[in-house]
């Protein structure tokens, strides 16, 4: 046993670059696969030095924004999700139980259906709803602070108030559903550098907070008592952390609609790689998440070629087998 | 003074009363105990002073501050605690769950410095855990997970540490290992603990003075061989018993006989 856990400790610098070493390499499955073949070379010769090819076009204008959005996504769920797993020290807490997705989702759909002429204010809606349905669930749930269980009760319930109104919108105006099906799935499909643009100040935010944060969860992860002890502000910390998972989860449903399993399943996962010290999780969140989503993202590309699947069902269906194998193979977690 | 002083304490559970009215000192470098049959309020009075819990009236006071007032980690860096309710990852090794009581000594970085891991390996080393620092804490003993818990108490280099039944389901042995262990502290530390206990023979023996806390209430105070009385044991707890003298830890110690029946 102690043997076993020693080697523990010394792999997690290991197991982390193997995950950046995944990283990169989905970055150039990504990049290289699709209508045309492009080589890695190619890929370099490309971005680098020659302007004028067709595989110039192809990755600059296509696949470079797409696979870029793509990380950018899997980043910010993930990271979302593995802080509010942390904060709520609960395995099933991800960005769906704050109400990202049926806040994000409802307005969203009220605006496609409705308000078709406004589409394009749909990535700042889903935004501005994901962090309200979050709010509103915080508040539900505070009576002398706010308790974990009380908030994912809350949570649970807020969401089901407003995926009735959500599936209530799809009642009423069949007709339109067929246009609001790929941001009820989650796509990737026509994404351009304006959503990169979108997206990238979040990450960039995200990636820094990673550096500043995780004591701070590693702490709290001990019970409240425990934090409260060793000198954290409970209720101070939970509330930033989940305003901060908010606006992470928000702006990436914002941008691909409504991907929630990614925040669900990735930081599990990574935890199942890395162990649940946030020192090394939210790295491993950072480098798996993004891997992911390109993954999918890229299999929902080809698989089917010219057909293109929305991304969200190739992520739920590998995803979720994928997870179970760990969850069994791995007793201990 | 220095210690804790605690003035007229009111704490609420939601709309309940529990504590109605409590005031009470304690100096440094003492074992107190707080005894009291269930429900009377002995864990929440632990829980206000440790600022888990916001009293509805009066102050708690840490060296004539007021304890709700000034800053927590400074508050952290005096006073540790160790709750009934505690949660640690099945991944954290004894040495990282220690070096997490340097918490409130960390700098803007959060990084550990030398002297913070030498103060880890201390706490590890007092709490006799050297040989498990690299074990995982949900693997070792009940006794084991205490003590790793008490060493990252320590760790926070507390002068006053605050135990809620510390004892709590551990088997015999663990119980005096981490009563013994807590005394051993008190002595060659000079460490204030303030604890809650159920057993009223180990309050005895283990502690330098005793508040009997009962219907939320102080309602004795003292050392134990003035507090460990045939009327108490009748009053607050309901029973009868015979005392006598343990002469070779020279404390009082009890032997209960029967319930007795509350006649109304």
């Amino acid at each position: 046993m102690d043997s076993c856990e020693k080697k523990h400790g010394m792999n997690k610098g290991f197991i982390l670059i193997l995950l950046m070493v995944l990283c990169i390499a989905s970055f150039f499955i990504s990049i290289g696969n699709g209508a045309v073949k492009i080589s890695p070379k190619e890929i370099v010769d490309a971005v680098f030095f020659e302007k004028d090819t067709i595989n110039y076009q192809v990755i600059w204008n296509v696949r470079l924004p797409r696979t870029i959005v793509a990380g950018l996504v899997g980043i910010c769920l993930s990271l979302s999700g593995a802080i509010l797993q942390g904060i709520m020290r609960n395995p099933l807490a991800g960005p769906n139980i704050i109400g990202v997705s049926s806040g994000g989702g409802l307005m969203a759909l009220t605006i496609l259906i409705l308000f078709p002429e406004f589409y394009y204010l749909v990535p700042v809606g889903a935004f501005i709803g994901s962090l309200l349905a979050t709010l509103f669930i915080y508040c539900l749930a505070w009576k002398d602070g706010v308790l974990p269980t009380r908030l994912i009760l809350a949570g649970v319930a807020v969401s089901s108030l407003l995926n009735s109104g959500i599936n209530a919108l799809m009642t009423f105006f069949p007709d339109k559903v067929a246009g609001v099906i790929g941001f009820m799935v989650g796509g990737l499909s026509a994404t351009t550098w304006s959503q990169v643009k979108l997206l990238f100040p979040y990450a960039v935010v995200g990636v820094f907070l990673v550096m500043l944060l995780p004591n701070k969860l590693n702490i709290l992860m001990l019970g409240d008592e425990v934090a409260t002890g060793l000198g954290l502000n409970v209720e101070k910390t939970r509330f930033s952390f989940i305003v901060l998972s908010s606006l992470f989860a928000g702006s990436a449903v914002s941008v691909v609609g409504l991907l929630g399993f990614v925040g669900l399943i990735v930081p599990h996962m990574t935890r199942l790689f890395i162990g649940s010290d946030y020192r090394y999780l939210f790295p491993g969140c950072i480098f798996f998440g993004s891997s992911v989503v390109i993954l999918c993202d890229t299999l929902a590309r080809v698989l089917f070629a010219p057909m293109e699947i929305p991304v969200g069902i190739i992520m739920s269906a590998l995803g979720a087998p994928f997870f179970l194998y760990l969850l069994r193979k791995k007793e201990s977690v | 003074m220095m210690g804790i002083k605690v003035e007229d304490l009111y704490v609420n559970y939601g709309d309940k009363e529990v504590i109605k009215g409590v005031n009470f000192q304690i100096e440094d470098g003492y074992v107190v105990t707080i005894i009291g049959p269930n429900g009377s309020g002995k864990s929440t009075i632990l829980k206000a002073i440790s600022r888990c819990l916001k009293p509805v009236k009066g102050k708690v006071y840490l060296d004539d501050e007021n304890i709700y007032t000034i800053n927590t980690k400074k508050v952290a860096q005096k006073l540790a605690i160790l709750p009934q309710v505690k949660n640690v990852s099945s991944d954290v090794v004894v040495e990282e769950l220690v070096s997490y009581g340097r918490y409130p000594h960390l700098g803007f970085g959060k990084k550990l410095k030398k002297e913070d891991l030498e103060i880890v390996d201390w706490a590890i080393e007092k709490t006799g855990l050297k040989d498990l620092r690299k074990r995982f804490v949900s693997t070792l003993s009940g006794g084991e997970r205490q003590r790793a818990w008490i060493a990252m108490s320590l760790a926070q280099k507390p002068k006053i540490l605050l135990l809620d039944e510390p004892t709590t389901f551990l088997d015999i042995s663990y119980q005096l290992e981490v009563l013994e262990l807590i005394k051993e502290l008190n002595e060659t530390l000079n460490l204030t603990v303030v604890m809650v206990l159920h057993d009223l023979n180990q309050a005895a023996r283990y502690s330098d003075e005793i508040f009997v806390i009962n219907d939320g209430k102080l309602s004795k105070s003292g050392c134990p061989k003035d507090i460990i009385s045939t009327s108490l044991l009748r009053d607050v707890f309901r029973i009868k018993a015979d005392i006598y003298e343990d002469s070779i830890n020279n404390c009082p110690y009890f032997i209960p006989k029967k319930i007795d029946k509350i006649v109304n």
